[in-house]
């Protein structure tokens, strides 16, 4: 049929711009690439503003300045400026780390819309622990400032299984803290949490126990504070939607210019993400082959390609799919109509019985040492 | 609910703003944004800490050479003010 592989491309409205991979902290789940040591290059500030005026005029509006830790670049306050003049909405996706006064105040008139702190628990010792560094404390004081200069405040924590016995305590700091969002993030398994998996994911039971917490707290501040909760995928049948969809809505910049459709997109091999040295954003949105490779639904195999769901879920995360069946364009192993959810399951199992038994397997924490070996 | 006595006022946790990409209003939040049609965003915009509720239906009932939108806005201006979009003063 004529025009059956035509698609409607539609601009990206997100752009997520990772300014650098350096970070003082260690999680465990970083989503970073196990290899990011291989790529030290950062963009200039003159590539940057480049980047966020075309991809403005394509549309974007959100706009996250993330990492690494994005506090490592100097010139952080100058984007922020030109964001700010471009009309973007900016969020700076932070660990806190080096955080001071001064700073929020600077990044305020800059014109930085909010600012996303990170903890890792909600007490001192496991987050210090979780994140390789002694923060906690400024952490909670970073929050404080936060919320004293007129920002909104976002608090997010990454839930796993070293963290999720202190769901109720982690709702009361956040209460507390006076957050005016909490992202409850599942931990997803790609990067670093992929190869630490077996000690980060918690069991059906702890999961679906936490979820009770969540959900009774969500009713309790309804109208304060807003909860976005992310669902650890592995328990449920059917796959995210992932990014809405491959190159629909979302863009990433990585440290040294190459885009991506998804933030973990560089481990998908063959993609040849383009690099934004070479193209411009409508070039790399529109043209490149990276970002039409799993645009619409003419790349998909069965089970997806005779599905009435996939225009909902597009076949799930392509990340997923290559991670466990070797196949990027396979349908994501946790839906149920996929072949091989088996290895879903046997993952869950991997982690149970190490949950259950009496030994604890050391976690490769996320630095320049463990980066090289991969 | 929305009184008609006091001010209403846009929230500065949000921002109301035009987007050329699109063609609409939108508001921006941590996260999310919503796209605004042309009522919903002529009634926000009159949310500036001048008027209350009387005043701004008579602004747009002049501006739109009509009458009788006091329900409408009202019922606007109430899921307005639940998500937070706007304040009393
Ligand atoms: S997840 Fe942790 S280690 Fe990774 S960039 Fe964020 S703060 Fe740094
Ligand atoms: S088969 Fe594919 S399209 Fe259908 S529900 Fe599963 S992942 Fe989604």
């Amino acid at each position: 049929m004529a025009g059956s592989n035509t698609i409607n491309i539609t601009s990206p409205r997100w752009l997520l711009a990772e300014l650098s991979y350096k970070c003082p902290l260690q999680c465990p789940y970083c989503s970073n690439p196990l290899d990011y040591a291989k790529y030290p290059n950062e963009l200039s500030t003159d590539d940057w503003k480049r980047v966020l005026s075309q991809a403005r005029k394509m549309g974007a509006v959100q706009l996250g300045f993330s990492g690494g830790e994005p506090l490592t670049r100097q010139d952080l306050p100058e984007l922020v400026g030109y964001a700010r003049e471009l009309g973007y909405y900016s969020n700076l996706i932070t660990s806190g780390y080096g955080l001071t006064e001064e700073k929020i105040i600077e990044l305020k008139q800059a014109g930085l819309d909010h600012i996303q702190v990170s903890i890792q628990a909600s007490s001192q010792e496991l987050n210090d622990h979780l994140a390789g560094t002694t923060t906690y404390q400024h952490k909670q004081e970073v929050a404080r400032l936060v919320k004293k200069h007129g920002y909104p405040m976002v608090l997010c924590v990454v839930i796993h299984r070293q963290n999720i016995h202190q769901m109720s305590e982690i709702l009361a700091m956040a209460e507390s803290l006076g957050a005016d969002y909490l992202e409850l993030a599942n931990t997803q398994y790609y990067g670093w949490a992929h190869i630490n998996r077996d000690a980060l994911l918690p069991t059906r039971e702890q999961f679906a126990e936490a979820e009770k917490i969540a959900q009774a707290f969500k009713e309790k501040v309804a109208g304060k504070m807003k909860i976005y909760y992310v669902v650890p995928d592995y328990y449920e049948d059917r796959p995210k939607a992932c990014m809405n969809g491959w190159a629909t809505t979302f863009l990433t910049i990585a440290p040294d210019g190459t885009a991506l459709p998804c933030h973990s997109a560089r481990e998908l091999p063959g993609l040849d993400c383009p690099n934004v040295n070479d193209f411009s954003i409508e070039q790399i949105w529109n043209e490149s082959k990276a970002f039409n490779f799993f645009r619409g639904t003419d790349w998909m195999q069965e089970p997806c390609r005779s599905c009435d769901e996939k225009h909902k879920d597009f076949g799930g995360c392509r990340c997923q799919a290559f991670l466990f069946n070797g196949d990027a364009a396979s349908t994501d192993p946790v839906c149920s109509k996929s072949p091989e959810r088996h290895r879903i399951d046997a993952a869950i199992n991997s982690a149970r019985e190490l949950a259950l038994s009496a030994d604890e397997k050391p976690l490769v924490f996320r630095n320049s040492k463990n980066s090289k070996q991969f | 609910m929305i009184n008609t006595e006091t001010t209403l006022r846009f929230s500065p946790m949000y921002r109301l703003q035009w987007e050329e990409a699109q063609q609409k209003f939108v508001i921006l939040y941590p996260e999310g944004m919503v796209e605004l049609n042309q009522s919903s965003a002529e009634i926000l915009k009159l949310c500036d800490g001048s008027r209350a509720l009387p005043a701004i239906v008579a602004e747009l009932e002049q501006k739109f050479a009509t009458s009788g939108l006091t329900n409408d806005v009202t019922n606007f201006l109430n899921v307005a003010l639940q998500n937070g979009w706007i304040q009393h003063d």
